[in-house]
């Protein structure tokens, strides 16, 4: 080779050879848990910036993790919001009834009143605390699993199991799949299948409150597995170029169905550093810590509305439950992990936290819970009466081809006249009693 | 092209005089929508101070500002979300993709999102964008600058797809995309933006201004989404086309004395299936002509309605004319290229069974 100094190794010659590193999770079915490697900043140790600083100022908040929660179960430190008991006890209430909910609905998929479920155990502070901290006006771009957010800003339960159910109650008119939610009046966007789509989105939301001078902010949700999307480094880019008003939550829950968050690049750093290239603030904070979560999302509330720009929130938590209903996490990860996570339960949290200073107690939480599962019980009774999947109460056969358009095109009027026709040729004497 | 130009124009030939090319009546489309809407936005790559690479957003930023016409960074994927973003807020987005080459990295936005938003939400959200983008070849631009990937989006339940072939159709096309409700691609014959185009390479174009339908009319007008244009009338045969290949199939049934309808589709969905009935009905002949590549090209659906609605009226099978197999070539690109002899000879195989 012609650039090769004489006498020395050909370029190329390296040894050992190359290798391929494939990411591994510390831990596989069976494995004893050990999650000693995960560091666990104490409580109130991270500093709190000025809500307009330079991003750069933040780089060890990126690495670090913000925590108000400490083992004694007091609130520490700067990030502390401040929250009176009431408001944490609604909060509390609001990770109940989502829980109670998630359980209430799983059940319901094993009894075959529907086809899908995904609960979000482990995760309600996430989306209840992080929602709490926003306007209800402010405009939400959720992932699937941040029902806690629709729970908290009061859309009625009936409607999420209507819309479960797929019945003639359903407002999507059983079109979507269960769990994509959509409600314009909660300011909550339609939820998509197709992973990450809604982060850059959320940015364009954004950039038109800000154009139009309007003083609403937006916020999405994307998992940890899904930033590895084309579309998350849209978000990131398009956010930081145009300044929006807009917040970028990623809740690293550790999996993306079977996959570690090896995958989405976790072994080198953290996902709140992937802002700093961008020039985004970024915050890692707890993410089973309900007043952490508050106070972040509030930060970076504050921070959008002032102009001062977006903030990329990482949420460092754990996916209790399987990623859906389709799914038996057995198959791929310890079972141990959930006991052994060491930022513990959300909801236990809170609930010990609000009970450290006096303003609960076992007796009352053990009230609301069984008030938020009687609730969902009832509810769920009512919706049924709507009718569940596959029982033929559903809407008319001729809305399927509705809103593909504004105006229904001659094609799919054609096509309609048939799907009509086919069912009265199945049904002569005309369709069945529901 | 004058003669049968002129025929469309009753409205346009009251008014003034004025001459634009296919890139000033879309800047022209783009200034009225504008004017008439603060809610119309202009984005794309180069197209704020720079006015785009076609001069086709020239003068608008200077005229409307920064937070109505700018530029974006060059992420594909990004244009269109922001797009269906900011159409979720109630904007009316127009952004633009350089060339429709460039389109496949915004697909997933476009086919999973934009198109489904209405449906998946029951009308709580909608998409109201019109996305721009320049495509179809004859300019020697390679595999990159030439592709007429329209059947992609026809394929998509709740896009529509529109291209004009005349300055006067842009102008009056877009203002009614920009104003639809739906989300719109519309596709920008690049070969048609300062002249038609005969077919023959060789031969120099002529500027649009020495052409009737070049009078565009100053202000609003609206030429409806759905509606074909009958470019010639001729009892022989029926040609369908759209964009360049309209002027193409024109100058070749010139050339040949060949008397033909000539139906320029103007919206591929919804499509003006009414026209093309009506016409194929009485020729019992059809020929459909597209740039792009033939397999399941947007010709494949023409042809199969054309012969699931009038089959009894067809006095031979309907034939294609397209673009080969094969990705767009560019030193060869007129052997690719669907010309008048391509052309000409299935307009005789047509005639003679």
């Amino acid at each position: 080779m012609a650039d090769r100094p004489e006498g020395s190794a050909a370029q190329g010659d390296n040894r050992p050879k190359l290798s391929l590193h494939v990411p591994e999770p510390k831990f596989r079915p069976g494995d004893t848990v050990d999650f000693s490697h995960i560091e666990v900043p104490a409580a109130g140790s991270a500093p709190r910036p000025d809500e307009a600083c330079d991003p750069a100022e933040m780089r060890d908040l990126a690495f670090g993790l913000v925590r108000v929660l400490g083992d004694d179960d007091k609130a520490h430190g700067p990030w502390d919001p401040k929250l009176d008991p009431d408001t944490l006890r609604k909060m509390l209430g609001h990770m109940a009834m989502t829980r109670a909910f998630d359980e209430r609905m799983f059940r319901g998929q094993r009894q075959g009143k529907t086809s899908f479920y995904m609960k979000c155990t482990g995760e309600e502070a996430t989306s209840v605390s992080a929602s709490m901290a926003l306007a209800g006006d402010d405009m939400v771009f959720p992932s699937y699993r941040q029902q806690g957010i629709l729970i908290q800003r009061g859309y009625p339960l009936i409607e999420m199991i209507n819309q479960i159910y797929s019945n003639k109650g359903d407002k999507l008119k059983g079109r979507q799949l269960p769990i994509m939610y959509s409600s314009r009046e909660h300011s909550f966007f339609t939820i998509s299948g197709n992973l990450a789509t809604q982060t850059p989105q959320a940015v364009g939301w954004a950039m038109a409150s800000a154009m139009k001078g309007d003083s609403r902010i937006a916020a999405t949700w994307v998992g940890e597995g899904s930033t590895a999307e084309g579309d998350f480094h849209s978000a990131c880019t398009f956010a930081t170029v145009y300044n929006a008003p807009v917040i970028l939550n990623v809740i690293n829950n550790q999996w993306a169905i079977s996959s570690f968050s090896g995958f989405a690049g976790a072994e080198r750093t953290t996902f709140a550093a992937r802002a700093l290239g961008y020039g985004l603030a970024g915050l890692r904070v707890d993410g089973n810590d309900a007043l952490a979560c508050y106070a972040a999302e509030r930060w970076a509330a504050n921070r959008a509305r002032a102009n001062a720009g977006p903030t990329l929130i990482e949420f460092f938590t754990y996916r209790a439950e399987g990623h859906s209903t389709s799914d038996d996490p057995s198959g791929y990860r310890s079972a141990q992990e959930r006991s052994e996570w060491p930022l513990g339960d959300p909801v236990m949290r809170l609930k010990n936290h609000l009970i450290a200073i006096g303003e609960w107690d076992e007796e009352r939480q053990e009230k609301m819970d069984l008030e938020a599962a009687e609730h969902v019980k009832k509810v769920t009774k009512e919706a049924e009466a709507n009718g569940i999947l596959g029982h033929g109460l559903h809407h008319p056969f001729r809305t399927m081809f509705e809103d593909v358009f504004e105006e229904l095109p001659w094609h799919l009027r054609e096509q309609a006249d048939q799907a009509v026709h086919e069912r009265e040729t199945k049904f002569p004497e005309g369709l069945p009693e529901a | 092209m004058s003669e049968t130009e002129t025929k469309e124009l009753p409205a346009a030939e009251q008014q003034d005089e004025r001459r634009l090319n296919m890139i000033e009546a879309i800047n022209d489309a783009l200034d009225v929508s504008m004017g008439r809407d603060d809610d119309v936005v202009v984005m794309g790559e180069d197209v704020g101070y720079f006015g785009g690479v076609f001069r086709c957003t020239a003068g608008l930023q200077e005229k409307y500002g920064k937070t109505r016409v700018f530029d974006t960074p060059i992420n594909e994927c990004g244009i269109i979300a922001v797009a269906v973003g900011m159409g979720a807020y109630g904007l009316r987005p127009v952004p633009e993709i350089q060339f429709a080459d460039y389109i496949y990295p915004g697909l997933d936005q476009l086919i999973s999102e934009a198109a489904r938003l209405r449906y998946r939400s029951a009308g709580e959200y909608i998409a109201p964008l019109t996305v721009r983008s320049p495509f179809g070849g004859g300019i020697f631009g390679g595999q990159t600058h030439s592709q007429s990937p329209e059947a992609i989006f026809t394929h998509v339940s709740g896009l529509k797809t529109v291209i004009p072939a005349t300055p006067y159709d842009a102008k009056g096309l877009l203002i009614s995309c920009i104003e639809d409700n739906d989300p719109v691609i519309f596709f920008e014959p690049k070969r048609i933006y300062n002249g038609p185009f005969s077919g023959y390479y060789d031969k120099p174009v002529q500027p649009w201004k020495k052409f009737d339908a070049s009078v565009v009319p100053e202000g609003y007008y609206k030429i409806p989404l759905g509606k074909a244009r009958q470019v010639t009338e001729g009892e022989q045969l029926t040609i369908l086309a759209y964009g360049t290949m309209v002027h193409v199939v024109e100058a070749v049934c010139r050339e040949k004395g060949v008397e033909a309808d000539i139906l320029d589709l103007r919206t591929l969905v919804p499509l003006d299936i009414e026209t093309i009935e009506a016409s194929v009905e009485r020729t019992g002949r059809c020929l459909i002509v597209h740039e792009a590549t033939r397999t399941s090209g947007f010709g494949a659906e023409l042809s199969a309605l054309v012969t699931e609605r009038c089959f009894y009226h067809l006095e031979a099978p309907v034939e294609r004319v397209t673009g080969f197999d094969t990705p767009y070539p560019h030193s060869l690109e007129w052997a690719y290229f669907p010309g008048p002899i391509r052309i000409g000879e299935a307009i005789d195989k047509i005639l003679k069974d």
